[in-house]
């Protein structure tokens, strides 16, 4: 998780980058949490708007039985969030990333990564999400976050993972 | 990047030699699984000057390393030796190689004239009393001096064996460093045998399964570069790379040149749905080879470019399937239990190598063309990705270990099982690709 954070973070900094002035994702962005007066510190994972709080309340990722690529209940329920969280939060789009555990060769993983991060974004886009606000990208087994040699990491590391970067399409 | 002349006189024999006796015991059939490894000794080369006595010594030592690193050959230490070979010239004492066992005898003389090495040698049938074939001469660069150490020992091994050689050949490689979690990728080459490492790509992006042209020129390799997985082409000799044209929203990855080094053909990913394609590298023009639901991937041509071997999860799990070149209707080859990956054609043509995975392992396997006669060669937590040596018997490939601190290295192993070993790398490496012999 810890570095699924600092990649996410990357990705935040990077979207403030490319936007130019005054968009909502811009402020806060330091210490998480509630103010001290209980108000709601923009960028923390307490305002709703934040991708700190898509990352952790919505939940940014969806798990896979092995070598499959259909939705779980679980990861419908998931998308579902997300994609509320997207029609409502238009200045971002969503880079979608397959993976794969390491039980499988490289150039399969990589496929099955692609097929999985297309379940999510099809599911996103059957609710309503425009299609070219979403792309993909597999990384097979090349990104694990888990490094044990056991299901318990496996079953963690076979995911689809809803990156948020600005949106561009207008 | 080498610049490296070698020149061969075939033609010119050393000295009439009597021809080799009918019956030569000198002979090892690969295929037959060798049991006994056959003893040879190599003496230093002699040196013609003082400037080639280091040279003398250290070609005969990777010649002889050459020999015993592929199992089939054994060599009797200099300890041993009865006779001292002190003029390439003069006559071979047989008696005393007999006596210590010495069944082969390879000598040569070193000769350095400015930063010009030539190297002269000769093959003894030791227990027929003759030369083995003619002596032969080698000319290049002084430091090209092991490219003419496994010249010379891909001439024993040939001659012996009856196969074509392998040892002047490279490898290219990802070189892997840092945690499971956090590995950093870039591309390196390196002689077969681990020597003279270079690095191609620096490791800012993941590389992945880099391939060799037909001419050994030329990689094509995978890269997220972009940020999205490219095919990139680049000049081994330059260190320049390309990227290969591509379709917006999709990713390209598995290339493999054609057999005339015209084509790339590759996997493309699009809407989650992977399909093969092939692509006129000069033009950029691609089109598509398969059409179906089914993950399509890891293709590799055969070597007169007519067929092409790839994986296909079709049948509900990936399995090898052949198809004519220019697409069409695929025939399954695999038909045993567990999952089949990465097919590559033997460049003689006659076998599959393939990656297999069964009951929690990963084996490297080969069977023939027509999918019969499947034989596992190895077995472990996970090995990958086969390439096959430019002569068609020996595999190198990836073998990762379990765990947090699982690492990945490239192994050896010849088509009959025998003979795994290790293939020394500085950090950690997969996705071999074995370079076709150098010319």
């Amino acid at each position: 998780m810890k570095v699924s954070s600092k990649l996410a973070a990357l990705g935040l900094v990077l979207a403030v980058a490319a936007c130019t002035n005054n968009s909502p994702f811009a402020a806060g962005g330091g210490a998480g949490g509630a103010g001290a007066n209980g108000s709601v510190v923009p960028g923390s994972p307490s305002d709703p708007r934040s991708p700190a709080y898509f990352q952790q309340a919505v939940g940014d990722r969806v798990l896979f039985p092995v070598n499959e690529s259909t939705l779980t209940d679980a990861a419908k329920t998931t998308l579902q969030a997300q994609a509320d969280w997207l029609l409502q939060n238009t200045d971002y789009a969503a880079r979608i990333e397959g993976h794969a555990d390491e039980q499988g060769t490289r150039e399969y993983n990589l496929a099955l990564g692609a097929r999985r991060a297309n379940a999510a974004r099809e599911f996103l886009i059957s609710r309503g999400v425009a299609g070219n606000r979403i792309t993909t990208v597999s990384y097979g087994k090349e990104r694990p976050i888990e490094i044990c040699s056991q299901e318990a990491c496996y079953a963690k590391n076979r995911r689809a993972v809803t990156v948020l970067v600005a949106n561009v399409t207008g | 990047m080498m610049r490296f002349l070698t020149s061969i006189f075939l033609g010119a024999a050393l000295m009439a030699a009597p021809a080799a006796a009918q019956n030569t015991p000198l002979r090892i059939e690969i295929t037959e699984g060798v049991i006994e490894p056959l003893p040879f000794a190599a003496p230093d080369f002699v040196p013609d000057t003082p400037a080639a006595a280091q040279y003398a010594t250290q070609i005969a030592r990777v010649v002889a390393a050459d020999l015993t690193g592929t199992g089939l050959f054994r060599e009797i230490p200099a300890n041993a030796y009865i006779s001292q070979v002190s003029s390439f010239d003069a006559p071979v004492q047989f008696a005393d190689w007999k006596a210590i066992n010495a069944q082969a005898l390879v000598t040569g003389g070193v000769s350095v004239s400015g930063n010009t090495l030539t190297v002269r040698f000769r093959i003894w049938d030791v227990f027929s009393d003759t030369e083995l074939g003619n002596g032969l001469q080698f000319t290049g660069t002084t430091d090209g001096w092991r490219r003419m150490a496994h010249k010379v020992a891909d001439q024993v091994y040939s001659r012996i064996t009856g196969e074509g050689g392998y040892f002047d050949s490279r490898v290219v490689f990802v070189s892997e460093s840092g945690p499971k979690n956090e590995r950093r990728k870039r591309l390196a080459i390196m002689d077969y045998d681990g020597a003279n490492v270079q690095y191609l790509t620096d490791s800012s992006s993941i590389v992945l399964a880099p391939r060799f042209s037909p001419a050994g020129d030329r990689v094509l390799y995978t890269s997220y570069e972009s940020g999205t997985p490219r095919i990139y082409v680049l000049d081994v000799g330059a260190v320049q790379r390309n990227v290969l044209p591509t379709q917006e929203g999709t990713m390209s990855f598995a290339p493999r040149f054609s057999p005339d080094g015209r084509n790339v053909l590759y996997s493309l990913a699009r809407g989650g749905n992977t399909d093969l394609y092939l692509m006129d590298i000069n033009s950029g023009q691609s089109r598509q080879l398969t059409n179906a639901p089914s993950i399509e991937t890891a293709p590799s041509y055969s070597p007169n470019g007519s067929q092409i071997v790839f994986e296909s999860d079709r049948s509900g799990t990936p399995q090898l399937y052949i198809m004519p070149a220019n697409g069409g209707e695929p025939r399954k080859i695999s038909s045993g239990k567990g999952r089949y990956g990465t097919p590559v054609w033997s460049p003689r043509g006659d076998l599959i190598a393939f990656t297999k995975q069964s009951q929690g392992r990963f084996h490297i396997g080969v069977m023939r063309t027509d999918g019969s006669e499947e034989r596992l060669l190895t077995a472990s937590f996970l090995d990958e990705g086969p390439t096959w040596a430019p002569n068609g018997r020996v595999i190198m490939f990836t073998r990762e270990s379990p765990g947090a601190e699982g690492r990945a290295t490239l192994y050896s192993v010849d088509i009959t099982g025998r003979n795994l070993r290790p293939v020394r790398t500085p950090d950690g490496a997969s996705d071999p690709a074995w370079s076709p012999l150098q010319k």
